[in-house]
Formats: structure tokens, sequence, C-alpha cells
């Protein structure tokens, strides 16, 4: 498998994560049987972490809620970023998890039931951390645009259907 | 008695491709892979830049030519990439879309009676182009067994040797073809032999998936005789925005401009605002864009063959040129199909004679239609 390949075949996953192994292989010109072992490469290698659909919950009549936290910590010779991350990780509620530079270090983001539900666990499960010495929440209000897709109505075709 | 159309527009023949948009606006349920413009929005900072322009209040007439800053930035832009020479300050001039580009080409070279030779299948506007400007077009075939590239032979046998003028088109449509320079070389030679003024319509250049682009004004011997037309609607997604330009030797430009003042005053302003954002920070939409073309071009010919339709590996553009899959003509295919499946292609033989037989099959359209499109087409074929 040429690294060329795989990033074509990378570019393809990120426009559409669900397009069949028999499409993979027409849109890059590889045969079914490289596809399905270029794919289980960039899974084995890292690259490639994991799929899901882009759910707008809004759209949903279930109640979801997100925060972004800013989370400031105190590393000392026992703690550094690596363990406060792996703690923080370990939560389902925890759904993206970055170090960030700037005024605060962690950048986390809950999705809970409910706003109790996520205060609840930035309260019990986040706050009492000993590394942990601020916290500031935010709750989402409403999502226009998540992982590169746009919430809103998207732009209409509205080429004339047969033209020069 | 009302108003008698001039001789000139009764000669030319309404365009071929009017029957099958109408027949496409029947229904509801069409897919169409006839559509000669990209599915994609323009970048989201041209489109800002041009709100940021009316925002600004500019909305007046600018230079003939087109901005300053733009013709520097086309110059730049083409040096770089195409390795193209024009001075911003009069080679180079700012047109609304390479259609007007071309026509002010006929009208500044063209005399009464003068032999256009036109490389065919071609691009629809050139034949009436000519005639509007009182030349006569000589056509010169170009052949599926050279995948659709210009041959010096074709030039010799058709007789453009006494043309005045040659247009070619490549990344050409309909056919998709490319030439590398050493396709183009022989064609620059027969050209300087026989004196003929080239007009290379180079619009698709930036989308080529195999190779390079070359512009025959690069080669020995062509830079004085060549005007190369280019413009935003294909690359950068702007057909809806009307700008194009025209580069050539100064006494060229400034010819075609003498028309284009008259006749334009300038390129719409808006257009000008958003095309030099295009070209200042556009470049990586642009890619992303080609790597979708190109995933749909290898689908659409996996599919092709898949259902055992012939077709040349089409290398630029965004189109692809089948042979008709059963003995009917190209014309015949389409609307059955369109009747059939409601899948709308554009037969070969509205872009000149010699594209009869073939279809011309477009990939401006996302993956999920292009792989409904095939299947019915796949169901048509059983
Ligand atoms: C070969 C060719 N030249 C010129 C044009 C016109 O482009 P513009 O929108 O810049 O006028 C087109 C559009 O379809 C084309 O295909």
């Amino acid at each position: 498998m040429t690294a060329s390949a795989r990033d074509a075949l990378l570019e393809s996953l990120l426009e559409n994560a669900r397009y069949t192994t028999e499409d993979l292989a027409r849109m890059t010109g590889l045969d079914e049987g490289d596809v399905e072992a270029a794919i289980a490469e960039l899974e084995a290698d890292g690259v490639v972490r994991g799929y899901r659909p882009v759910v707008d919950w809004e759209s949903t009549d279930r109640e979801r809620v997100r925060a972004v936290v800013e989370v400031n910590v105190e590393l000392d010779r026992e703690t550094g970023y690596a363990d406060v991350a792996e703690r923080l990780a370990g939560y389902d509620a925890v759904d993206t998890l970055r170090l960030v530079s700037g005024d605060y270090d962690f950048h986390v983001e809950i999705l809970g039931e409910s706003m109790r539900d996520v205060s609840a666990f930035i309260a019990d499960e986040v706050a009492p951390l000993p590394a942990v010495t601020q916290t500031v929440t935010h709750y989402a209000m409403t999502t226009y645009k998540e992982s590169g897709v746009e919430f809103g109505d998207g732009d209409d075709d509205d080429r004339l259907s047969v033209s020069p | 008695m009302g108003i008698e159309l001039s001789e000139r527009v009764q000669a030319v023949p309404p365009s071929g491709i009017r029957k099958f948009f109408e027949l496409a606006e029947e229904r509801d349920d069409v897919i169409s892979l006839g559509v000669g413009e990209p599915d994609f929005a323009t970048p989201w900072r041209a489109r800002t830049a041009a709100v940021d322009s009316l925002e600004r209040g500019q909305t007046s007439y600018t230079a003939n030519r087109g901005m300053a800053s733009l013709r520097e930035a086309i110059s730049d832009h083409v040096g770089a990439k195409y390795d193209l020479a024009y001075d911003a300050e009069d080679e180079i001039l700012v047109t609304a879309g390479a259609s007007e580009a071309v026509d002010l080409a006929f009208r500044a070279f063209v005399n009464p009676g003068d032999t256009v030779a036109v490389a065919e299948p071609a691009y629809v506007s050139y034949a009436p182009g000519v005639t509007f400007a009182g030349g006569e077009v000589l056509p010169v075939p170009t052949y599926e067994r050279d995948e659709f590239r210009l041959t010096r032979e074709a030039l010799e046998e058709s007789g453009a040797a006494d043309a005045e003028v040659l247009v070619m088109c490549f990344p050409n449509n309909p056919t998709g073809a490319t030439m590398r320079e050493e396709h183009l070389r022989p064609i620059a030679e027969f050209a300087v032999e026989n004196d003929l003024t080239v007009v290379s319509d180079e619009i698709y250049a930036a989308l080529q998936y195999e190779h390079e682009h070359t512009s025959i004004a690069t080669l020995p011997g062509m830079r004085e005789r060549t005007v190369v037309v280019n413009g935003f609607s294909k690359a950068y997604a702007m057909t809806g925005l009307r700008l194009g330009y025209v580069m050539g030797p100064s006494e060229a430009v400034m010819g075609m401009n003498r028309i284009h003042q008259y006749g334009m005053l300038s390129a719409p302003t808006t257009a000008q605002h958003a095309a030099l954002e295009a070209l200042e920070s556009c470049d990586d939409a642009v890619a992303e864009m080609t790597a979708a073309y190109d995933r749909r071009r290898n689908f659409l010919l996996a599919r092709f063959e898949e259902l055992g339709i012939e077709c040349f590996r089409a290398k630029g553009a965004f189109y692809a040129f089948p042979e008709v899959p059963t003995d009917q003509t190209g014309d015949a295919f389409a609307e059955d199909l369109l009747k059939a499946e409601g899948v709308a292609v554009v037969p070969g033989s509205v872009f000149g004679d010699g594209g009869e037989g073939h279809l011309r099959v477009s990939y401006a359209t996302g993956l999920e239609d292009l792989r409904e499109a095939t299947d019915r087409l796949e169901r048509f074929l059983d």
C-alpha cells in the first residue's frame, strides 16, 4: 500500500465514512481486498480511531446537554498532564478532551442528559480531583457546526439541470 | 412587421442542449449528469470578500482592464502555476467570464470571410462566436484513438494551414481530454509554420488529475501568436459571478480591450473582489474540490467499465466522454435514458459532428447521485 493510496482512502473516508468498500475501491482505483487491508492498517496503526455519525440532537426528541468546561490544573512531582487526562478521559460523559494553550489547561466537552446531570458530574467528578484548581463551565446553547458538518439547511442545488 | 433579425443571428441555430434541458425540466426525479458547472458553492472566503466589498460600497466601475490589484494577482498566479509571464499593465484583460474573452478574441482577430479552425468536439460557443464575428468555421476533428487530443495530422488533413485562427481547449469540454507538452509541440510548430493566431481556452487548467497543465503559449514561437483564456468559473466554482480573463501580447490584449471598453466598460466589480480573494486564499479549497472530482472520475470510469461501456480515461475538467453503449445515435440514447430512468446526459453531437456516437457525462455531481445515476443506467441497459 503506497502512502498516496492510503491518503486517498483517508480523504474518501473523511468525506463519508459510510462509503462501501466497493465504492471506495472504485474511487481510489484499488481493488476491494486492498481497500479492506488498507483500512485495517489505518485502524491498527491508530490513524483511524473510530467512526460515528454527526448527530444534531436538536432535531431529535431526546434531551441532550453539551457543556464546554475549561479546567485548570496544578501539577506536582507525581502528577503530570497525562495522568489528569487519563483520569478524565475514562468517564463516558467526557466526549472530547484536549490539552490546550492559553488561559487554561484542558478543554473538556461533556455530554449529558440534562443540565443537572452535567453540573453534578463536574461537581462530583471533575472539580474534586486533587490536581484541578479551577473549572469554568459553558453550556452550549445552539450547535451550528460539528466535525466539519454545518447544521443549517445547506445550499440548494439551483443549477440549471442541463447546461453547456 | 416586427423586428427582423440580422442574417448573422439567423445563421446560428439555437443550442442543441436546449431540448434536453426542457425534457429534464419536465420531471422532478431527474439526476443530471448534464451540468457544465461545478456543484460546489464558491469558496467561503471569496464569497465573504464579495459581501465585504459591497458593504464598503465598492460598487462603481473599475478600470476597463480590471482592478490593477487583480491583474497583478493574476499575473503572479499564472506565473507561479503555469510558467506564463504576462505584464499586469497591458497583457491581461479581466472580462465578464471566459465567455466574453472568447467572444472578444473572435471580434478582435477575425475579418469577414476569415477561416477559424476549431478543434472538435468543442465547447458550444466557439462556432456561433466565429459566425457572429463574420468568420467561417473549419472543424478540425479529434479522435477517440488519440484520446481526443488535437493532432498535427488532423490539422493538415482538414486544411487548417489556410486558416487565420485556431481555437483549442484543453482540458476539453466536452471530452475531458488533456494535452501534455509533447502533444502540444507539433501543434505549436504547425501554428508557427502556418502563421496561425491561437486562441487557447484554458478555463479547466486547474482541473487535471494525472499530469500538470502546460499552456501552448509557453512553447517556442507561441507567445507572440497566442491569447490564453482562463477564468474563475470552473476552478473556483464561481460561474454565477461571471469573471474571466485573457492574456496575450500587448497589441492583441489592447485590441480586445478596445471592444471591451465600449461593449462592457468593465467586468463586474463585486466579482473582481471575490476573484482577488480567491487567488489570495483559496488554494486549499481548489485542492479539495479537485480531489473530490478525481474520486468521482475514478468512480464513474470504474462503473462504465463494470457496465461494459467503452470510455477513454479522461484526465481533466469534470467530464467523461463514453461511447453510446447501444446502436442508437447519442441523441436518441440520451432522450430514451432521460425518459425511462430520469438520468440526463448530453449527446456528444451537440459539440460538433465529431461528437456523434458519444455522450458527455459530467461528474460535477455528488457521489450519492453518481451512484444512483449509474445504477439507473445499469437498469436501463439490462
Ligand atoms: C470550455 C469553456 N470555455 C468557456 C466557458 C465559459 O466560462 P465562463 O463562465 O467563464 O464564461 C465554459 C463554460 O462552460 C467552458 O466549458
